[in-house]
């Protein structure tokens, strides 16, 4: 194993530390700390062996998530702001300066969530295999011996762990919430929002810092000869001053064209058993492990269902023909019954459902157009308007809709679906549905909507 | 002022744009936990945090890395088409462990009460189905090592023919 290991990069025109050895002050601490070696790190030192590990390897894996990381962080943001902050009903509610800018969340294109939210789930998972790749690449650093020979060491590893810990703590909650299995006991909103940008802080200081060495170490090796190269000719990059390459590697079993391909392979396979949640047709049955690859019966409602009528705890009594519509707006109240509904101008749309979990379908909705509903009540050109369900308990029992999704044209409340009757799980008597506005605030079983003028705030 | 970076660096052990940026990424983790420190699951949140690096650094490389020495124990990649072996194996063991580690909360029924809720259905299929899939893997596999195997065989007797 090599004895002089320098400072931590410091990015391409920082000089290196001008202690010879790279110790930070107190010297002697950093010394000492680096003669003592507990039992077994010099044998944790010599059994890496695999000759791939190196800095071409691991910045070729790095290259993939610096472009995809970001793509996933944005989407996840953005899935932030398609809730409305702005009514307050994004979760968590309370996050300072810790978003985006507030902005209302378009109702054009109809897909734009579908696709934002899709991705985000969707990249999120094909990208696991990429980072367990780089984790591996980079794993002896973890049992270097010593742990750091400065301050700036400590820090940086004070970074990897938030910047791993992050990636990890991101990956499994949304691997849990997207599989229903809330083992972890607390808020997801809150802990994946507040993971995010713990993660996202790490992951810029680590671009930042490593971005030269990510370069330099891309060009070492040019990429169409070493994806030529087989097994037989598979040789150890050159020692690294960041010591990835192995102090003894042994005879190489894959070829780095292996690496990368079994790495790639990995993603490909988790691309083709999860992109069917966003795919209608056939496809959709290509999501074999997850709960939105399976479609819940035949027929016109044959879609998923989230959230059905017996978990909302909504009874058959409350949306028999009893059932009525209130409106509200402007000191006025009209009420509806499901007849009266369906004799007002019905508008029929292909409009995709999308789900925050990332799952989507497209279908064909037919209603009454919600601004006609707002007309009817007196504010054609409303501020707000707050829908509620006959849902009691529930986080999503109401929604607050902004001007511009309930005055789009295609923006329903849906009373049929595909040429029938809602059934019971997907919102009968009646449910709303915006273009591009997360599932959960396409409200069904609605009772109540309450129209805001703009002379009301 | 080069003097005062001189010194930074000594002291500290880098430039002053590594200073800055992992400080930031820190102040940011650390204002972020404040915030998320009144909420009653702080702790568990917390845990699940260190436990995921924990998790993976320290239970799930080290149960890869074995299980690889232990494969290649078996399989010795000697000679050319014994490393061949080693690699059929690895690929479709790794496929059908990625596919358990990363779906395993419907495989293992983790969850059944919120996915009836969630969905209207339960999570019997999930187990039968990677099964099925894993064993497709190293179906697949094995055939395509079968099917690089047979033309190596061909031609090795082909040139010991020619020797005779
Ligand atoms: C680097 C990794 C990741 C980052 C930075 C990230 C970031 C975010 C952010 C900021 C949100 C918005 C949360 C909110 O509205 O409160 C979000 C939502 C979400 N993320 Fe991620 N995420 C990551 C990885 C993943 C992965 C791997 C998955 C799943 C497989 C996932 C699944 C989800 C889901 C399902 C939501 C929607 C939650 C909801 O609104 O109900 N995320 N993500």
């Amino acid at each position: 194993m090599s004895t002089n290991r320098p400072g931590p990069s410091t990015g391409g025109t920082d000089a290196p530390a001008p202690d010879a050895e790279g110790y930070g002050a107190p010297r002697r601490f950093w010394r000492a700390l680096d003669r003592h070696r507990p039992p077994g790190v010099d044998a944790a030192d010599r059994s890496w062996r695999s000759p791939l590990r190196g800095p071409w390897l691991t910045a070729v894996y790095g290259s993939v998530l610096l472009v995809a990381l970001p793509l996933v962080i944005v989407t996840g943001l953005l899935d932030y702001a398609a809730y409305g902050p702005r009514f307050d009903q994004a979760f968590p509610s309370d996050v300072g300066w810790l978003r985006l800018p507030t902005f209302d969340w378009p109702t054009r294109p109809s897909w734009l969530f579908r696709v934002t939210q899709g991705l985000h789930v969707t990249l999120g998972i094909v990208l696991i295999p990429v980072v367990l790749g780089k984790l591996w690449s980079v794993i002896p650093k973890l049992f270097n011996w010593p742990p750091a020979r400065s301050l700036a060491q400590v820090l940086e590893r004070v970074t990897l762990l938030l910047l791993v810990g992050g990636i990890l703590f991101q990956i499994a909650t949304g691997l849990l919430n997207i599989q229903y299995s809330y083992l972890f006991g607390f808020d997801f909103y809150t802990a994946h929002y507040f993971g995010a940008w713990i993660f996202t802080g790490a992951f810029v200081a680590h671009v930042v810092l490593k971005l030269p060495r990510l370069i330099s170490a891309l060009r070492s090796r040019p990429l169409g000869a070493e994806l030529r190269t087989p097994r037989a000719e598979t040789r150890p990059e050159p020692p690294d001053p960041d010591d990835l390459v192995a102090a003894r590697p042994g005879p190489a079993t894959v070829s780095r064209r292996g690496a990368v391909g079994l790495v790639g392979g990995g993603a490909l396979l988790l691309a083709a058993l999860t992109v069917g949640q966003s795919l209608d047709g056939p496809l959709r049955r290509t999501a074999l492990l997850l709960p939105r690859g399976r479609q819940p019966g035949p027929g016109p409602n044959g879609f998923p269902v989230n959230r059905t009528i017996a978990a909302a705890g909504v009874r058959p009594e409350q949306t028999g023909p009893g059932w009525r519509l209130m409106l509200r707006g402007g000191g006025r109240t009209v009420t509806l019954d499901r007849p009266g509904l369906l004799a007002m101008a019905q508008h029929t749309a292909a409009l995709p459902i999308s789900c925050v979990e990332g799952w989507s379908t497209r279908q064909t909705w037919t209603g009454v157009r919600l601004r006609d509903l707002a007309a009817l009540a007196g504010v054609a050109d409303p501020a707000a308007a707050r829908v509620s369900s006959l849902e009691q308990a529930g986080l999503f029992r109401t929604a607050v809709l902004a001007p511009n999704q309930v005055l789009d044209p295609d923006s329903l409340l849906a009373l049929r679906v595909n040429g029938v009757d809602l059934s019971p799980d997907h919102g009968y008597p009646a449910r709303v549905i915006v273009p591009a506005l997360p599932g959960v605030h396409c409200t069904k079983w609605v009772a109540e909507i309450a129209f805001q003028g703009r002379a009301d705030d | 002022m080069t003097d005062l970076m001189a010194r930074l660096r000594a002291g500290y052990g880098a430039g002053p744009r590594h200073l800055i940026v992992v400080t930031a990424a820190i102040v940011l983790a650390g204002w972020v936990a404040l915030r998320v420190a009144g909420e009653a699951t702080a702790g568990r949140m917390l845990l699940w945090f260190l436990g995921a690096v924990i998790a993976h650094d320290l239970v799930l490389f080290p149960a890869y890395a074995t299980a690889d020495r232990v494969l290649r124990a078996l399989v010795r990649p000697r000679a050319g088409n014994r490393v061949a072996l080693l690699n059929h194996l690895r690929v479709p063991t790794l496929g059908a462990a990625l596919l358990f580690v990363v779906y395993s909360p419907g495989i293992l029924r983790l969850g059944e009460t919120t996915h009836l809720a969630a969905t209207g259905q339960d999570q019997r299929p999930y187990l039968v189905r990677w099964l099925l899939l894993s064993a497709a893997l190293f179906l697949l596999s094995a055939l395509t090592y079968a099917l690089r195997a047979l033309p190596r065989g061909r031609q090795s007797s082909g040139k010991r023919s020619e020797r005779a």
